[in-house]
Parts: structure tokens; sequence; C-alpha cells
């Protein structure tokens, strides 16, 4: 492999392991803010237990999200120089931002939050908690508009001079449609994916009837986000298709294998053989539906892989212009499909629980714990459709991937950073996982232990040797 | 002053901000194994920096982004001419992120021993890395014509490069202790009291000799001053520590990394990164900043966030004001 194929996959590495930790960071965040609201409402000690114990599972994951997130940042520079200099002036900015507004308030407010439980008033730390989860949204949406300018570049002009496309319009940039559609359904896809964990650690307490008190709560508060989650990601999913067969056809085209432009376009739900050629042979097929999802009529033309080829030969210069069709295909159904299976999986478990009951049987109680990971392999399989459907382009019409990467970098410190990432992060899988599932099983702390130092700061000053209320 | 250099200057107090910060959660970090003798004084000095090392941190990704949005070619310059530097300080970054929260959740002996040693190893590691890539960065490195970096690997391992990561990691290393002898009561205190000042003592010297051959380089009268008050907070910080003084010490080392690093940025001014292969193929502030636009923008968001940012971390630490002990430290 050369360095443009090590360097590739190490980004996609990174990258998919980055993203399994970010929407748990932007979806518990704002669970266990709700939580924390809860207890702070009524008064209820079974919300603080919650509280504590959510949030304890939340710091797990929490430090994995922010350690791979600076990885992300150093990379475009270390791997990435060409494109770097390419889009800097335009994709730069938003990372900048990202950083200044967002990621500052997450990482601040974060640790005030952890440590701050005797130390700040009950309203102001429930406080701190909101501002973290504010700042994990507006991360996300910085994050996706510098995104969004690489699937669809706007506000920029080419500098013929400069060799480098340059800022003419950052509202634009800000405001890029893509931006603005991925973006709610990436926060929605992060709130499905911390309440199907809700869901899945609170049904394996109640199965064994522990703290239900606790529990019930959290599995009603979870199941009532993937719902809302869940049809969130079906109005952003229908209007992001929508723009991205009018801003990237041949990514729609290629999500379907659609080889040539056809009027009531069908969607196939699968379909066999060999895909990566001029056919395919679908076995389940809805009529219309691929027209209906890029355009809103079901009679409309989509335009097929074949004309969309010839017609970027004629504009861009003769080359290939069509992703990994198989890859595009496939992940593109699993993102859809296991998304909703993770949605109708939360209403069953919903109608099973419903009004204080506890259902019987096995099966239940495997489906519901297990259905936690639904959701991050629609996350993950979401992005390679996103990231490897842009391909060969790096930035949409504007720069190869082969063209953005670094070209001083030698073979071998690629090879060695890939190699290096990927053991580091392999074993830090495993401890994080490992510890989640301990602390998973552990349960809430008991009724003494979660109010203990909770309250605010005394005002005498005796306490100065009492315990912390948190301490590493 | 044009936009341009107000830019340069935003990175230069980004990266200074960052060293003077993390800089002493670096130092408590290699501190561990020296001042913590058994596992409830490792955790105090590990629950002195909880609530702010990542705060600290960030303090460097908003430096690399503003440096990718201002000085585009300078990022990609910079990350990837040092790409086995950075490549190492991220996973020291990794690891040691990780190990402090996940130390704190297993109970055994050798889980909490093997962490100790990450934090150890990986404020050590990223303190000296660091040193590394600001010392190639201000004497210069081989950059092509087109501002590439093209030498090997083995030549960032220079004479300059070296001091500076004896520097990074002494000063922090004393940065901690004052911060640690400041932040907690009693025995611990008065141990990394004693500690702080012949560890600062140790950092004058190849601070010294690293600063002033800098400035011989390439340094202004500007840069000149700056060094020469880092040298004198340095000594400052001593007498104060050696006086009982331990805020003032503490605000003295502070001075001294936010100087040393300030005459270091000066001393590459107007360069960004010089190149020792020809003048011309040097990184200049001009030649490698974004359009006026872009930081046009970039400066009113920095205008009115960054002073936001400054309240809220003073904040954090005005929270948490209070010294602690081994007794504040839950069982």
């Amino acid at each position: 492999m050369d360095v443009l194929e090590v360097a590739r996959l190490q980004f996609g590495t990174t990258t998919v392991y980055h993203f399994l930790f970010v929407p748990i960071t932007i979806g518990m965040s704002m669970l266990v803010a709700l939580l924390q609201t809860m207890w702070r409402v009524t008064g209820k000690d079974s919300y603080l237990r919650a509280t504590k114990f959510w949030g304890n599972l939340f710091l797990i994951t929490l430090a994995m999200g922010i350690v791979t997130g600076i990885v992300q940042e150093f990379q475009f520079g270390m791997n990435w120089s060409a494109y770097s200099r390419f889009v800097g002036d335009i994709f730069g900015a938003p990372l900048a931002f990202e950083a200044l507004l967002a990621f500052f308030l997450e990482a601040t407010f974060a640790g005030i939050w952890i440590f701050g439980w005797d130390k700040l008033k009950p309203s102001l730390h429930l406080a701190c908690i909101w501002i973290v989860a504010f700042g994990t949204v507006l991360s996300g949406y910085f994050i996706l508009a510098a995104n969004a300018f690489m699937q669809n570049p706007v506000g920029y002009e080419y500098s013929e001079a400069n060799g480098r496309a340059e800022l003419t319009d950052f509202g634009a940039v800000l405001t890029n449609p893509v931006a603005l559609t991925q973006f709610p359904h990436t926060i929605f896809a992060s709130w499905l994916t911390a309440a199907m964990i809700m869901i899945a650690v609170s049904a394996w307490h109640f199965k064994r009837k522990r703290d239900l008190d606790v529990h019930r709560p959290a599995l009603r508060l979870g199941v009532l986000t993937s719902v809302i989650a869940g049809i969130g990601l079906v109005i952003s999913g229908d209007s992001l298709g929508k723009v991205m067969t009018s801003t990237q056809p041949m990514k729609m085209a290629a999500a379907e294998a659609l080889y040539n432009t056809t009027s009531g376009a069908p969607f196939s739900v699968l379909t066999v053989g060999d895909i990566s050629g001029q056919e395919h042979t679908p076995i389940l097929e809805i009529p219309g539906l691929l027209s209906f999802l890029g355009t809103g009529s079901f009679g409309a033309e989509v335009q097929g892989i074949n004309d969309l080829q010839a017609q970027y030969a004629a504009q861009y210069g003769p080359g290939d212009y069509t992703p990994y069709i198989p890859l595009t295909y496939w992940s593109f159904r699993a993102m859809i499909g296991f998304g909703m299976l993770a949605v109708l999986i939360a209403l069953y478990v919903w109608w099973r629980t419903r009004r204080g009951k506890l259902p019987q049987g096995r099966l239940f109680w495997i489906v519901a714990v297990w259905s936690a990971v639904l959701p991050f392999v629609a996350n993950s399989t979401g992005w390679i459709f996103t990231e490897m459907g842009r391909q060969p382009w790096v930035v949409f019409s504007l720069m190869l991937t082969e063209d953005g990467v670094s070209p001083t970098v030698g073979e071998r410190s690629v090879w060695v950073s890939f190699v290096g990432f990927t053991l580091v992060y392999a074993i830090l899988a495993v401890v994080c996982m490992k510890l989640f599932l301990k602390y998973a099983k552990l349960g809430p702390p008991d009724e003494e232990k979660a109010k203990a130092g909770v309250g605010g700061p005394s005002s005498d000053d005796d306490d100065s040797d009492k315990p912390m209320a948190f301490a590493y | 002053m044009d936009l341009t250099t107000i830019w340069f200057l935003a990175i230069a107090i980004l990266f200074t901000g960052y060293f003077v910060l993390e800089g002493f959660d670096f130092g408590v970090g290699m501190l561990l194994p020296v001042l913590g003798r058994d596992d409830r004084e490792r955790r105090l000095a590990i629950n002195t920096i909880g609530p702010v090392w990542d705060g600290n941190e960030t303090w460097v990704i908003t430096a690399g982004g503003a440096m990718f949005a201002a000085f585009p070619v300078w990022y990609s310059s910079l990350f990837s001419g040092f790409y086995l530097l950075l490549f190492l300080i991220l996973i020291a970054l990794i690891v040691r992120g990780v190990a402090f929260e996940y130390r704190a959740k297993g109970k055994t002996e050798r889980w909490k021993a093997t962490w100790d040693r990450s934090i150890f190893w990986c404020s050590l590691a990223a303190s000296l890395l660091w040193g590394m890539v600001v010392g190639n960065m201000v004497y210069g490195v081989a950059l092509d014509a087109d501002h590439y970096y093209v030498g090997s690997f083995w030549e960032l391992f220079n004479l300059p490069a070296l001091l500076g990561a004896a520097t990074f990691v002494l000063l922090f290393a004393g940065h901690g202790a004052t911060f640690l002898s400041l932040k907690t009561k009693g025995e611990f205190s008065q141990r990394a009291h004693s500690l702080a000042w012949k560890l600062s003592t140790v950092g004058a010297l190849p601070a010294a000799v690293w600063l002033v051959w800098m400035q011989t380089h390439s340094g202004s009268v500007l840069s000149g001053v700056f060094i020469a008050v880092a040298v004198a907070s340095l000594l400052t910080s001593i007498v104060c520590n050696l006086i009982g003084r331990d805020g003032f010490s503490f605000s003295f080392t502070a001075a001294t990394i936010a100087f040393a690093s300030a005459g270091l940025f000066a001393a590459l001014w107007p360069n960004v990164m010089p190149s020792t292969i020809q003048p011309s193929y040097s990184l200049t502030h001009e030649n490698a900043a974004a359009t006026e636009l872009t930081l046009t923008i970039m400066s009113w968001a920095g205008a009115i966030f960054l002073p936001v940012v400054l309240l809220y971390q003073g904040w954090t630490y005005w929270v948490f004001r209070k010294r602690m002990s081994v007794e504040n430290i839950p069982a």
C-alpha cells in the first residue's frame, strides 16, 4: 500500500473510532442534564441516583471522545498537508470556531460539573451540565459545517495565484445546505445512540429487578428520546437525501447502484450478485422510492452512474469519478436499516414495560440489552457512506483525494502512525468497554452515597478536611 | 498593525497559554512517582489538576485550529514536517487523558500502577516533545521551495531541539512542583515546596543556554527583553520559594514560561518557520497566511470569545481555589 492508501485507511479508522464516542457525548450529556433537572424539580432521591449513575458512565466515554478528537484535528496537517493548504482558508475557520466557541465550553464546564457537586450551588451546578450539553451540540455544528464544505463547496473562489480555494462568504459556509441537514441528522442519531444505551442498561437491571425506582424513569426517558430521535432522523434524513441528490448526484446514484438514468427510479431493499459492474439484480424493490427520496416526486428522473461518469469526464478531464459502489450501496442500507430497527425495538420495549409491567421470557431481555449495538452500526455505516460516497474527491469537484495527501511524508511514517493509533485505540477500546460494563452492572450508588457532598458549598470553614464529593 | 501580525500574536498567545497552563499539569504528572509516596498521595496530586487539566489542554486544540485557519501553510508544514514528533505527542495525550479518568475506576494495585506509570511517561514525553517541536520551529529546519520539510526524522534531534526538550521538562516539572506546594497542605506541600526550587535551579541552566542561543541566532530587541524577563522571573520564583511565598513563586514560574515562550515567538518573527536550506524558502507570517477575509472573521471571533474563555476558565480556578490535603481524598 502506498502513502495515500495508508493515510486514507488511517483517516477512516480514527474517524469511525472517534465517532463511536461523539454521539454518546452529545446524547448522554443531554440525558444526564435531563435527569439532573428532574431531580432538581421533583427532589426525588431516585433521580439523583440516576444522575450520578449515568454521569459516571458518561465520563467513561467522554474521556475517549475527547482524546481521540485531538488526533482528528492534527492529522489534517500530518497526512493531508496538501489538502490543508488548499482549503485551510475556509476549512480551518469552522475548526477554530469549534475549539474557541464550543470545545472550551465543553471541556471547562465538564471539569467543573464533575468536581463541583460540593463547590457550587445546586442550580449553578445544574447549569454546568447544560452548558456541556450545549457545547457538544455547537461542536457538532461547526465540525459538520467544515465537513459540508468537502461535500458541497460553497462561499469560496478559486485563486489561480495562490493555487487554493479562498473564502468569499463565511455565512454561506455556515449555512451550507448540506451542513444544515447533516447537523440535525447527526444530533438525532446521537440522541438515539445514547437513548438506546440507556434502555439497554436499564433493561439489564430491570431483568434482575434491581433499583427499579432508578431504572424505570431512565428507561422511559430512553424510550421517549429514541422515538423523538427516530422521527427526527426520518425527517432530516429525507431532506438530506434531497440536498444530496442536487449537490452530489453521484453519491445518490451510488447509494442505489443505479447505473442508468431512470424516471420513477425504484429503491432496492436487497440485491444479489456483484453490483460493481454495470448492473445489479435487486431481489426486493419499492417502485419509485428512490425518485421520491431524492426529489420528493415518485415519477421524477434520477441520474445514473454511467451518465454522471460521462458528464464528469467531460467536465473535469478523463478519469474514474465513481465511488466504490458495493460499499456505498450496502453502507446506505445498513445505516437506514439498523437505525430504524433500533427505534422499533425502543417502541417494543416501551410497549412491553408500560404501566409497570415486567415482561417474562429471555428473548425480550436479550433484544432489549443487545439493541444498544444497533445505533453504533448505523452511525459508522452512515459516515462510511457519506465519506466514501464523495470519492474520488476530497472536496467535491475541486480536489481529488489523491492530490490532498502530504507530499513529503514518507510511507514508513504513515505506517508507524497508522499501526500506532490502531493499536492504542484497540487497547483503549477494550479497557473502555470493560469499565463501562463493570460500572453499568454495578448499578447506581445508594442514597447515602449519592447525597454525600451534594447541595453546594457549606458556609463555614470547618469542612476543610471533609472528603471531596468527587475525586479521581 | 496588519492582520497577519495580529494573528501571529494570537497564535503566540494561544501556544503560550497552553505551555503555561498545561505546563503545570504536565509537571504534576511527572512528579507523580517522586512526590506521591503512597496511593493516597498520588491521588492527591492527580486531584489538584483533576478539574482543570482538560480545559488546559483545549488551548492546544484552539492553537492548532487557529493556525489551520489563519496560517494554513504554517499548519501544513509544521504538522507534516514534524510528523513523528506529533504522532508521539498525540499518543501521549491520548493515554494520559484517559489515565486520569480510568485510574480511579479500578481497585487493584496493578491497575493503579499501570496508569500511574502512564501518567508519568506521557507527561514527560509530551513536555519533552513539545520542547523539541518548538526548538526546531524557532531554529529552523530544512524547508524546500514549497515550504515542505524535506529533512529526515533524525535531523530533528539537533542541539537546539534537545536543549528545548530539557528546558521544557525541567521548567514544567518546577512549575508543577510549585503548583503542588501552593495547592496542597501539610507535609506533602512541604516536600513539593523543597523540590520546586531545586528543579527550577537545575532548569535555569538549559533554559538560559537555549534562550540566549535563540536570541543570538535570530533575536530582536523585543525578544531579548522577553528572554531577560523570563530568566529574571525564574530567579525571582526561586527566591520567592526560598522565603516561603508559594503564591508569588507560582506566579513567577508562570511568568517564566510565558516570557520564554513570548521571547521565542519574538525571535521567530517575522518568520513562522525559517528554512535552513535557503532564507527565501522560509515561511513568514505573510506567505503562510490565509486571506484577509478569513483573518478578519477570525479576529472578530477571537476578540469576542477569547476574553469570555479567560473569564470562565479563571472562574474554574476560583471555584477550586482551596488547598487540599490527603484528608480530602475520600477512601
